[in-house]
C-alpha cells in the first residue's frame, strides 16, 4: 500500500481506509445526536408548563417528526456503522472492509441525505421559503404525510438515499465477516458484537427496500395521482401502516441488536469472566431477529384488525420477551462470581442492562392488547421507546465508545470525567423518561403541544431532566475532545482483562492492520472455545 | 445500585397511588395532579384494561426485583476491589438456560390467557348474546368530531370549547388562568350525550386524515380512518361526564380536539334527545340541533367516501 502522505482532502474525503471511515461515521453520528437533541430540548422546553408559549403547534409537530427521523437514521444508526467499520475488521483479523470504495460511498450519501431531509426546515427557519420541515410524524402515515408541501418529496428521497446507504453498509459488512475472517477464526469464535452486527446487517438488507417501496407509493400518491393509499381512489391508508411497520419492526431491532453486542463485549473485560453462554446468546439474536419479521401489527392494533390479528400479534409479540430474557440473564450470570471493577464502559454497559430491561418491561406490557387500547399512542409509549433507545441503544453507544476510545485515540480518556457523565445522564435521563409513564397512565396523548395543567408536574420534571440530559452529552464532547488531544498513554491491551484481536495491535490501531493475517491463539479470543 | 431506586419508586407509587385513588372520588376519571396510574374507569372493557395493566405491572415488578436484586447482589458480592477472584469456569450451563427459557414461557402463557379472554369479551362476545340497543356514527375532522345518532336525525358537530380555544391562542394567557380553569383542553361546546345502561355501537370513521376516538374511562381507543368503518362499543352504568382525546396525530390541532362524553340516566336522555329532534312538522330539516346552529362548513355536507351504510340496531 502506497503510504504517501496524504492531504486533509485526501484522507478525510478520499478515504477507503475503515478506521477513518468509522471515525467519519462516529463523528457524523454525534453531530446528528447534537441537533436531534436541539430539537428534543425545544419540545421539551415547549412542554415545560401547559399553554403554548415558544412555538406554534405546526412547528412543534415539525420538531417530533424531524427529531425521530434525525436520531434514528442519523445518530444511533450511523454510530453502530461507525463502531461496525473501526471495530468489526480489528475484531476478525481482516485488513479493512471486504469493499472499501462502496464503504466511502455509504459514508458520503449521508451528509447529503441529511442536508436534503432538512432542507426544507432550514428554508423555511431563515429564508421563510415554503412551509417547513415534515410535520405528519417520522412515521409518515397517510393522508396526514400528504397534506405537507413539497417538504414530503424532500423527506422521502432523503429516506432513499439513508436506505441506499443503509443497504450499501449492510453489504460491506455482510461480505467482510463471510469472507475476511482470519484463519481459524470461525463463526463461533467470533465476538458477539460481530455477530450481532452480521444479523442486523441481514435485517437492513431485508426492510430497507420496504421502506423505499413504501415511500415510494406514498411520492407516488402525492405527486403521480396514484390511490395506493388514498381511500377515494380505491386505495387504503392502513395498508401502509402494515407495509411501513414490517419495516419498522426489525427496524427496532436493528437499533439494539449491535447495542446487545458492544454489552456483550464490555461486561465480561469488567467482570474478569467470559460471557456467560455465549452460544445460547448467538441464537437468542438470531431468534430475536427473526421474530422481528412477524410482529408489526403491535404496532396497530387500534386500527381495527380482526379478533385473530389482535390475538395472533399479541402472542407472537409476547414471544420476544423469551430470547431477549436469555440475554439479559446471561449478562446478569456473566457477573456472577465474576471480579467486578467499574469503570466508565461498564458503568454504561450495566446501567444499559438495567434501563433497558425496563424498557423492555413496559414493552412486555404493551404487547397486552386490552392494556395497549389504553396505552397506545400515549406518553407511555413515548416513555417505552427512548428508555430502549435512549437508556438502550445511546447508552451502549457512549460504552462501546469509551470502551474503544483509548485504542481510536492512542490515550486514555479521563476516567473521573466519564464517570460523571454516566451518573449525571442515568439521573437526567430518569427524570426525564420515567415520568412519562405516569403522563401516559393518566392520559396524556402522544404528539400534542399543550396539555391540561393536571399534567402539569411530571412534565415540567420530564423537561428539566431533559435539559440536563441534553447539556451532560456536552461533558462526553469535552472528555473525547480531551482524549483525541493527549493525556495517560493507552497500552495495546487498554484493559489488562480484554480478550479479542482489537487488544493485539498498538494503541492507537495504526492506519493499516492486519495486512497479514494474525495467527490467532484461542486464548486471545473471548470465546476460544466452539464447544459451548 | 439500581435495585434501591426501584423500590423506592415502588413505596413512592403506592403511596401516592393510595392518596390519588381517594381524591379521585370527587371527579372520578379525570387525570389529577401526581396520578401514577391508570383509573380502572366504568366500563367492563376498562376494568379489564385495568386489570391486564396491573397484572402485567407486577409480573414485571417481580421479575425486576428478583433480575435487578441479583445483578445488584453480584455487583456488591464479587466486586474486584473487594478481592473477588473470578470463576471463569462459569461459563455455561444446560440447567440454568432450561430454567430461563421454560419459567418465562410459562409466566407468559400464564399472562396471555386472561388477556386472551379479555379481548374475546370485546371483540367476540358482542356479537352474541347482547344487542346493540343505539347506534352512533363518530366522524373525525380536522380538528372536532361530529357525532350522528343513527335513526333518530340528531346529527352534530363537537369541539374544543370557546375559553381553551381563545386561552391557547392568546400570548398573554398566564400560568396563573390555566391552573385555574380546570378542563382547559378538555372540555368542548356541545358533548356526546348517551344513555345509561344502554349497549351502544359506535361506528367510527374519518372525513381528511386517520384520527383516533379515546375515552380513557370507556377502556378503548379506535382509529377513525378514511374510507374504513370502525366499530367499537360501550356501555356505562354510572352517569357522569367522561372526557377524552384523539389520540392520532392529525395534524396542528390534534392537541385541540377533545372529547367529551354525558352519561345521562335513561329518561333524561331521551328528554334531551327528544329536545334535539328537528320539529316535527318539518319533514327534511337539516340535521343539526337548532339551539345551537354550529357553523362549521363540514356539518352540512356528507363526507361522499367515508358513509358507511350502518342500519341501525333496533
Amino acid at each position: 500500500m502506497a503510504d504517501h502522505k496524504q492531504s486533509f482532502f485526501e484522507r478525510w474525503f478520499h478515504s477507503t481506509n475503515h478506521k477513518d471511515i468509522g471515525t467519519l461515521y462516529l463523528l457524523f453520528a454525534l453531530f446528528m445526536f447534537f441537533l436531534g437533541g436541539s430539537m428534543a430540548m425545544v419540545i421539551r422546553a415547549e412542554l415545560f408548563q401547559p399553554g403554548l408559549q415558544l412555538v406554534s403547534p405546526e412547528f412543534f409537530n415539525q420538531m417530533t417528526t424531524t427529531h425521530a427521523l434525525l436520531m434514528i437514521f442519523g445518530a444511533v444508526m450511523p454510530a453502530f456503522v461507525g463502531l461496525a467499520n473501526w471495530m468489526i475488521p480489528l475484531m476478525i483479523g481482516a485488513p479493512d472492509m471486504a469493499l472499501p470504495r462502496m464503504n466511502n460511498w455509504s459514508f458520503w450519501i449521508l451528509p447529503f441525505a441529511f442536508t436534503i431531509l432538512l432542507m426544507p426546515l432550514i428554508l423555511q427557519l431563515l429564508f421563510g421559503i415554503g412551509s417547513g420541515g415534515p410535520a405528519g410524524g417520522w412515521t409518515l402515515y397517510p393522508p396526514l404525510s400528504l397534506q405537507s408541501g413539497t417538504s414530503l418529496s424532500f423527506t422521502i428521497f432523503a429516506i432513499h438515499l439513508m436506505g441506499v446507504s443503509s443497504i450499501m453498509g449492510a453489504i460491506n459488512i455482510i461480505a467482510t465477516v463471510l469472507n475476511m475472517r482470519a484463519p481459524g477464526m470461525d463463526l463461533l469464535k467470533m465476538p458477539i458484537f460481530v455477530w450481532t452486527w452480521l444479523i442486523t446487517a441481514f435485517l437492513l438488507i431485508a426492510v430497507m427496500p420496504v421502506l423505499a417501496g413504501s415511500v415510494t407509493m406514498l411520492l407516488t400518491d402525492k405527486f403521480f395521482g396514484t390511490s395506493f393509499f388514498n381511500a377515494a381512489g380505491g386505495g387504503d391508508p392502513v395498508m401502509f401502516q402494515h407495509i411501513f411497520w414490517f419495516f419498522g419492526h426489525p427496524e427496532v431491532y436493528i437499533m439494539i441488536l449491535p447495542a446487545f453486542g458492544i454489552v456483550s463485549e464490555i461486561i465480561p473485560t469488567f467482570a474478569r469472566k467470559p460471557l456467560f453462554g455465549y452460544q445460547a446468546m448467538v441464537y437468542a439474536t438470531a431468534s430475536i431477529a427473526f421474530l422481528s419479521f412477524i410482529v408489526w401489527a403491535h404496532h396497530m392494533f387500534t386500527v381495527g384488525m380482526p379478533l385473530g390479528g389482535e390475538l395472533y400479534f399479541m402472542y407472537a409479540t409476547m414471544l420476544i420477551a423469551i430470547p431477549t430474557g436469555v440475554k439479559v440473564f446471561n449478562w446478569v450470570t456473566t457477573l456472577w462470581r465474576g471480579s467486578i471493577s467499574f469503570e466508565t464502559p461498564m458503568l454504561f454497559a450495566l446501567g444499559f442492562v438495567v434501563m433497558f430491561t425496563i424498557g423492555g418491561f413496559s414493552g412486555l406490557m404493551l404487547a397486552i392488547v386490552p392494556a395497549d387500547f389504553q396505552y397506545h399512542d400515549t406518553y407511555f409509549v413515548v416513555a417505552h421507546f427512548h428508555y430502549v433507545l435512549v437508556t438502550g441503544a445511546v447508552f451502549a453507544i457512549m460504552a462501546g465508545a469509551y470502551y474503544w476510545l483509548p485504542k481510536w485515540t492512542g490515550y486514555m480518556y479521563n476516567e473521573t470525567l466519564g464517570k460523571w457523565h454516566f451518573w449525571l445522564s442515568t439521573i437526567f435521563v430518569n427524570l426525564l423518561f420515567f415520568p412519562q409513564h405516569f403522563l401516559g397512565l393518566a392520559g396524556m396523548q402522544r404528539r400534542v403541544p399543550d396539555y391540561n395543567p393536571a399534567f402539569a408536574d411530571f412534565n415540567m420534571w420530564s423537561s428539566i431532566g431533559g435539559f440536563g440530559f441534553g447539556l451532560s452529552q456536552l461533558l462526553f464532547v469535552y472528555i473525547v475532545w480531551k482524549s483525541i488531544h493527549g493525556g495517560v498513554k493507552a497500552q495495546a491491551r487498554v484493559w489488562p482483562s480484554a480478550r479479542g484481536l482489537e487488544w493485539t495491535v498498538p494503541s492507537p490501531a495504526p492506519h493499516h492492520t492486519f495486512e497479514k493475517p494474525p495467527v490467532i491463539k484461542d486464548g486471545d479470543l473471548a470465546h476460544g472455545d466452539v464447544t459451548h | 445500585m439500581k435495585f434501591p431506586r426501584i423500590t423506592q419508586f415502588m413505596a413512592f407509587f403506592m403511596s401516592i397511588w393510595v392518596a390519588g385513588a381517594v381524591f379521585a372520588q370527587a371527579e372520578p376519571d379525570e387525570p389529577v395532579k401526581w396520578q401514577l396510574n391508570m383509573t380502572p374507569g366504568v366500563t367492563a372493557t376498562s376494568a379489564n384494561a385495568y386489570d391486564a395493566h396491573m397484572i402485567m405491572l407486577w409480573v414485571c415488578i417481580i421479575i425486576g426485583i428478583l433480575v435487578f436484586g441479583a445483578m445488584a447482589y453480584a455487583m456488591i458480592k464479587f466486586r474486584h476491589s473487594k478481592g473477588a477472584v473470578s470463576d471463569t469456569d462459569f461459563v455455561h450451563s444446560t440447567k440454568l438456560e432450561l430454567i430461563w427459557t421454560i419459567v418465562p414461557i410459562l409466566i407468559l402463557i400464564g399472562s396471555a390467557y386472561p388477556a386472551t379472554k379479555m379481548v374475546m369479551a370485546q371483540y367476540g362476545a358482542d356479537y352474541g348474546a347482547e344487542k346493540d340497543e343505539m347506534v352512533i356514527k363518530v366522524t373525525g375532522y380536522q380538528w372536532m368530531w361530529r357525532y350522528e345518532y343513527i335513526g333518530e336525525g340528531v346529527d352534530f358537530i363537537s369541539r374544543l370549547d370557546r375559553k381553551s380555544d381563545e386561552m391557547r391562542q392568546n400570548k398573554a394567557t398566564s400560568q396563573a388562568d390555566i391552573d385555574g380553569y380546570k378542563t382547559y383542553l378538555r372540555d368542548v361546546d356541545k358533548p356526546l350525550v348517551i344513555p345509561a345502561d344502554t349497549r351502544i355501537r359506535f361506528v367510527i370513521t374519518s372525513d381528511d386524515v386517520i384520527h383516533s376516538w379515546w375515552v380513557p374511562a370507556l377502556g378503548w381507543k379506535q382509529d377513525a380512518i378514511p374510507g374504513i368503518v370502525n366499530d367499537a362499543w360501550t356501555k356505562v352504568s354510572e352517569p357522569g361526564i367522561y372526557r377524552g382525546v384523539c389520540a392520532e396525530l392529525c395534524g396542528k390541532d390534534h392537541g385541540f380536539m377533545p372529547i367529551v362524553v354525558q352519561v345521562l340516566p335513561k329518561a333524561e336522555y331521551q328528554a334531551w334527545l327528544a329536545a334535539q329532534k328537528p320539529a316535527p312538522v318539518v319533514e327534511v330539516a337539516p340535521a343539526l340541533a337548532p339551539a345551537e346552529p354550529v357553523a362549521a362548513p363540514e356539518a352540512g355536507t356528507e363526507a361522499p367516501i367515508a358513509t358507511p351504510e350502518v342500519a341501525p340496531a333496533t
